[in-house]
């Protein structure tokens, strides 16, 4: 496993459990012991993982990358005594900000859900191998994240559109569409992560699904609609 | 400082205890309390020697080295003064199992001592009676360490090393010189030393020593280092004698310089310090070299005496609720020191799943390790936790003992609390109880998510592939061939022998064009070795036991079919842009000038004055290493030049002169015969420039600052010559991405590990050897090639090689085609493949090295590295933290600002 492995999610999950601080280690950037160079990975996901808590009102602070070899014992004493000392002056999560405990666990939960999504979005980004320091304050704009945040989008299945074909059903990669033969598919937009495979796999000739952006999605048919009443071939 | 009845090392194979000498009852027939408490009567006081005759084909001496004892010489005043020790003694007082439990302390008072000396070259590079005139090589680089390890003890310490020449010359040595250099309150003095008195009261030490600024000087230390030398084996003469091999002048192994693990007595090898003294990377080198040996000797009985191993049936547990059971290890003193370990264990039961807890003194014990099976299967455990050290070394010893007990491997966890834990917070021991609990509690969550795991085997094809046609790929492709193995040898030249083809003499003498076109010609006439000339290697695919490279070659295309490969690419020579090279013909490089002294060029042996100047495109700024060679090949050259024409005035300009190890005499033997010797700074480099001498013939003058006799210097030289650097191969970068190897930061092929595996990379069934790995002499690249060739027979012996069960794996209705992963994996273990409506990723198990990239990068968690799964992990991360309310109280207890 190499540091790379460190996934966004679990740097949430950490937070929401009631923790004040994370601290990553990795090794040097450009001497990885093989050829993966994971810890450009690792860089991108914190530096990502920092915009997204600046959006969420929490301050960056809190999270913290540093890359050392294993016989820095110093420089990793160091390192984490400072980090140790300067999340100790934050207080615990949520003070420095200002925002309560559960306003904390809420958006982050919230923000949870759109990993999936979060991830598709910045696919390159998240794998790109930045040259220089300077770069990195580039790689993720705080403009952006809000936009990101702004314009997250939904999928809907329009009920005069679907056909009830299933295949969207069959394709969804969450479990998320809800259907049956003769029944009218509907997104569960609690499951759904906003992958648009539902969008890609609908046949065109039905054109049901549409993607909403920035906008609420309107409510789902109720289900003793959704039947659709075919005419019998005889 | 061990009682009589001891374990003798913490890592000491077999790790069992044993009675020495000091035991009263084998001297004087008292005590015998040791007996009545052994309640397994384990012990027996009237064992005698008993002889056992073993019949061997082959038999390799190890017999290593002796530190060099300083009592022999009373001016060190060792044993006399109670704050001067060894180096030998401050290892052992850094060690945590060590006598102050790893504070460093000084004897007389048991006080920390804040103010060290150390002196080198104790016992070397001396010619005195009773020490050693060779230079025991690995001094200079040990004390750094010791320099290092002190600072990390106490940041305030005062560290003062007085030495002769800092030999940094191995592998990342120069930049770990100067990261010792570089930290405050450490002082590298140039200077002889003599130890004057000890003060009665503090009993610190006075030295006193000289510097050309302030001249002679007395100052006081706390504590004082001798940087002990290594001499032979103390019984070494009747070593000598009873196998009958020859030693050489300073009593150490008399080797063969073409093959330096050979003995006089064919069938009896050497390894190790028993060669000369050498660092770990170098014996362990000519470990697997004189295996290699072996093996050609004795291929045909190859695994005659294995057995193999039988495990018992793997019991289904996928339907039982987690049982897991925790060993605690006190690792000696190492955890149970600072760990409350009862403690620890009465907490684990407590941990929901947890059915039995017990503590260990080493886990890793043999009867420790068959405690671990017995209780797994005595108390129907399906997981079980070994909270110990890092999975690093012994996590394949406890996988192991799970399957002894009939549970699949991988429902083992290891809680590291050793690394983790107590070696950090020796201090801190109520938290470092509290934190080996929290990390126990996490692997006891994830312990309950594990799941069993296959290792598939992959078949092995014989074939090797060996890249590079020099000394270190004939003789690596040699060895492998002799042990009965195809070996295809690809050479990018139309000819073999690299760059020893320019190479006409070593310093002990030996004729390498002889020597050349003699292993040229045994690989021609070997039947297994294929050998391509004008090569150029176009793809490298597949992986360990299963390789396809593509080489084009005088043969034309060819696609060969291996199942290991060894990369011994060689190096180039730094062009030198300083010093008028390549705009005046009067400078020289001494590769060039071995050539010309060997030509007989009368312009080089009929001149008056010769100048070299070492460190010519290295150890500077862009290339942060020493190249090794450079200070023997000028002191070779100039002796040479001595025999030819013993008038000529030779001045070698120099910034430390690396005469390490037995090249050592022949430095004094250049100083001897009146080679002038100068040292330069870094910052105050010679400079040239073309000039008349006195008696008006034209010369190159160089002028250069002499420290010693403090004022500037002007040389008329009729030929200078430079000390190029030597360089990693043009090609290495392209080698490297074409096998997937890795380079270190001087773009040298960076091995997997330094010490542990020297001759081979990360990337398994790839090995390495010559000067591709760093700058080393012809010997020292034998003793390599033979040590990557044992290295590759150890997997092309086989049959089949297992590869790890935690690879990625798809979940295929999950996969939405995007291709992250596919994008992050540099192995190529996935590809994306067009189904009927999407497209999806399909994973190569047998290629995944298990980095976990893809599981990060995939958006809908279709992708998981098995044994390191999201569930798994985030388990992990919701055990660290106790549950809300008590969160309330750690923060109080942290006592937030």
């Amino acid at each position: 496993m190499c540091s790379g492995r460190v996934d966004l999610s679990f740097v949430l999950r950490a937070f929401s459990k009631g923790i004040d601080g994370v601290f990553i280690g990795g090794c040097h950037l450009n001497e990885c012991n093989y050829v993966t160079h994971g810890n450009y990975h690792a860089l991108n996901m914190v530096l990502l993982a920092k915009r997204i808590m600046e959006h969420m009102g929490l301050n960056p602070d809190r999270l913290r990358i540093e890359f050392m070899s294993g016989a820095e014992a110093s420089l990793f004493v160091e390192a984490v005594n400072g980090f140790v000392n300067q999340v100790k002056k934050l207080g615990p999560l949520g003070v420095s900000e200002g925002i309560n405990a559960n306003e904390v666990k809420s958006k982050l939960a919230q923000t949870t859900n759109l990993v999936p999504y979060i991830k598709l979005v910045n696919r390159d980004k998240l794998a790109s191998r930045l040259k220089t320091p300077e770069e990195y304050d580039g790689l993720f704009t705080h403009d952006e994240i809000e936009k990101l945040f702004r314009e997250v989008v939904s999928y809907y299945i329009d009920p005069t559109k679907c056909q009830a074909c299933s295949t969207c059903l069959k394709n969804c990669p969450a479990d998320a569409i809800v259907g049956g033969k003769n029944q009218i598919h509907v997104i569960d937009q609690e499951k759904c992560i906003k992958c648009g495979t539902c969008l890609n796999v609908c046949p065109p000739r039905f054109g049901a699904v549409t993607k909403i952006s920035g906008e609420p999605v309107p409510p789902p048919i109720p289900k003793e609609a959704r039947t659709i009443a075919r005419k019998s071939k005889t | 400082m061990n009682k009589a009845v001891h374990v003798y090392f913490a890592q000491a194979i077999p790790l069992i205890t044993y009675i020495d000498e000091s035991c009263l009852y084998l001297k004087e027939k008292k005590c015998r309390i040791c007996e009545r408490v052994c309640k397994n009567n384990a012990i027996d006081l009237n064992q005698t020697l008993e002889k056992k005759e073993i019949r061997v084909g082959a038999i390799i001496l190890s017999a290593g080295l002796e530190p060099f004892d300083p009592k022999v010489k009373k001016e060190y005043h060792y044993g006399e003064f109670d704050n001067i020790v060894t180096s030998m003694d401050y290892e052992r007082l850094l060690c945590s199992t060590g006598p102050y439990q790893g504070e460093i302390l000084r004897a007389s008072d048991k006080k920390p001592p804040h103010k060290i000396a150390w002196i080198q070259c104790v016992g070397s590079r001396r010619v005195t009676p009773g020490e050693n005139s060779y230079c025991s090589a690995v001094c200079c680089t040990y004390t750094q360490k010791q320099v290092i390890v002190t600072k990390d003890h106490d940041a305030t310490a005062d560290c003062t090393i007085f030495h002769n020449d800092v030999r940094a010359y191995g592998k990342d040595f120069e930049r770990f010189y100067e990261r010792t250099e570089k930290l405050p309150d450490v002082r590298f003095i140039r200077s002889y030393t003599s130890i004057v008195k000890e003060d009665p009261e503090t009993k610190n030490i006075t030295v006193r020593y000289s510097t050309y600024e302030d001249g002679v000087k007395e100052e006081e230390f706390d504590m004082v280092v001798l940087s002990v030398g290594l001499n032979p084996p103390a019984d070494v003469k009747s070593i000598a004698n009873k196998f009958g091999i020859e030693l050489n002048p300073h009593n150490f192994c008399k080797i063969d310089s073409v093959n330096p693990m050979s003995t006089n007595r064919p069938g009896i090898f050497v390894s190790g310090g028993f060669q000369g003294p050498l660092d770990i990377p170098e014996s362990v080198f000519s470990a697997s070299g004189a295996g290699s040996q072996i093996g050609e000797l004795l291929n045909y009985r190859r695994g005659n005496l294995s057995k193999e191993r039988i495990y018992p049936p793997e019991r289904d547990v996928s339907e039982e609720e987690p049982r897991i059971g925790v060993f605690v290890c006190h690792c000696g003193a190492n955890i149970g020191r600072i760990v409350n370990v009862p403690e620890t264990v009465e907490y684990c039961k407590t941990l929901p799943n947890v059915v039995h807890a017990q503590e260990q003194l080493f886990s890793c014990a043999t009867n420790s390790a068959k405690e671990i099976t017995d209780m797994t299967k005595e108390k129907g455990l399906n997981r079980v936790i070994v909270a110990a050290c890092s999975p690093r070394t012994l996590e394949p010893l406890f996988r192991d003992t799970v399957r002894e007990a009939g549970i699949n491997q991988y429902y083992m966890e290891m809680a590291n609390i050793r690394e983790h834990n107590s070696w950090v917070h020796s201090k801190e021991t109520e938290e470092a109880t509290q934190k080996a609990k929290d990390i126990i509690r996490m692997s006891a969550a994830r312990a309950c998510r594990l799941e069993p795991l296959q290792e598939f085997d992959l078949p092995v094809d014989k074939a090797a592939l060996v890249v590079g046609g020099g000394i270190a790929g004939m003789n690596c492709a040699l060895s492998i061939a002799n042990q009965g193995h195809e070996v295809h040898l690809v050479e990018k030249n139309t000819n073999l022998g690299g760059i020893a083809r320019r190479i006409h003499s070593t310093l002990d003498g030996l004729d390498v064009q002889d020597y050349l076109s003699d292993l040229i010609a045994k690989v021609y006439q070997h039947q297994s070795i294929h050998v391509y000339h004008d090569a150029t290697i176009t793809d490298a695919t597949g992986y360990v036991g299963n390789f396809v490279t593509s080489v084009k070659s005088e043969r034309g295309f060819t696609q060969i079919k291996h199942g290991a490969a060894v990369l011994a690419i060689g190096a180039d020579l730094y062009t030198p842009t300083e010093y008028l090279y390549g705009q005046d013909d009067r400078v020289t490089t001494h590769l060039e000038l071995e050539e010309r002294i060997t030509r007989g060029d009368e312009k080089i042996i009929n001149a008056q004055s010769l100048v070299m100047i070492q460190c010519v495109g290295c150890r500077n700024e862009d290339r942060n290493y020493c190249s090794r060679l450079c200070c023997s090949q000028a002191v070779k050259n100039a002796l040479r030049l001595k025999d030819i024409n013993p008038e000529m005035d030779i001045y070698i300009l120099f910034r430390d002169m690396r005469t390490y190890g037995f090249n050592e005499d022949y430095y004094r033997a250049a100083s001897n015969k009146d080679i002038k010797f100068i040292r330069y700074e870094p910052q105050d480099k010679p400079e040239i420039e073309a000039g008349e001498s006195d008696d008006g013939r034209p010369v190159l003058k160089v002028t250069v600052t002499d420290f010693v006799l403090g004022k500037k210097l002007e040389l008329d030289a009729d030929v200078i010559s430079l000390a190029a650097a030597v360089i990693p191969s043009e090609a290495t970068r392209e080698v490297a991405g074409l096998f997937k190897v890795t380079l270190s930061p001087d773009g040298f092929f960076k091995e997997a590990h330094v010490k542990l595996r020297p001759v081979e990379f990360s990337t398994d069934g790839v090995y390495l050897c010559g000067l591709a790995h760093y700058p080393k002499f012809i010997q020292e690249t034998i003793n390599q090639a033979y040590g990557a060739a044992g290295r590759a027979l150890t997997l092309l012996s086989r049959d089949s090689v297992v590869a790890s069960g935690s690879v990625a794996q798809l979940d295929e209705s999950k996969c939405i085609g995007c291709g992250a992963c596919v994008s992050a994996c540099a192995y190529g273990v996935l590809e994306l493949r067009d189904t009927k409506k999407t497209k999806k990723a399909t994973v190569n198990p047998v290629l995944c090295k298990g980095d976990g990239l893809c599981t990060t990068k995939c958006p809908t968690g279709a992708i998981q590295l098995k044994h390191f799964t999201d569930e798994e992990l985030l388990s992990q991360i919701d055990a660290a933290f106790p549950e809300e309310e008590a969160i309330e109280q750690l923060d109080a207890a942290v006592g937030y600002l």
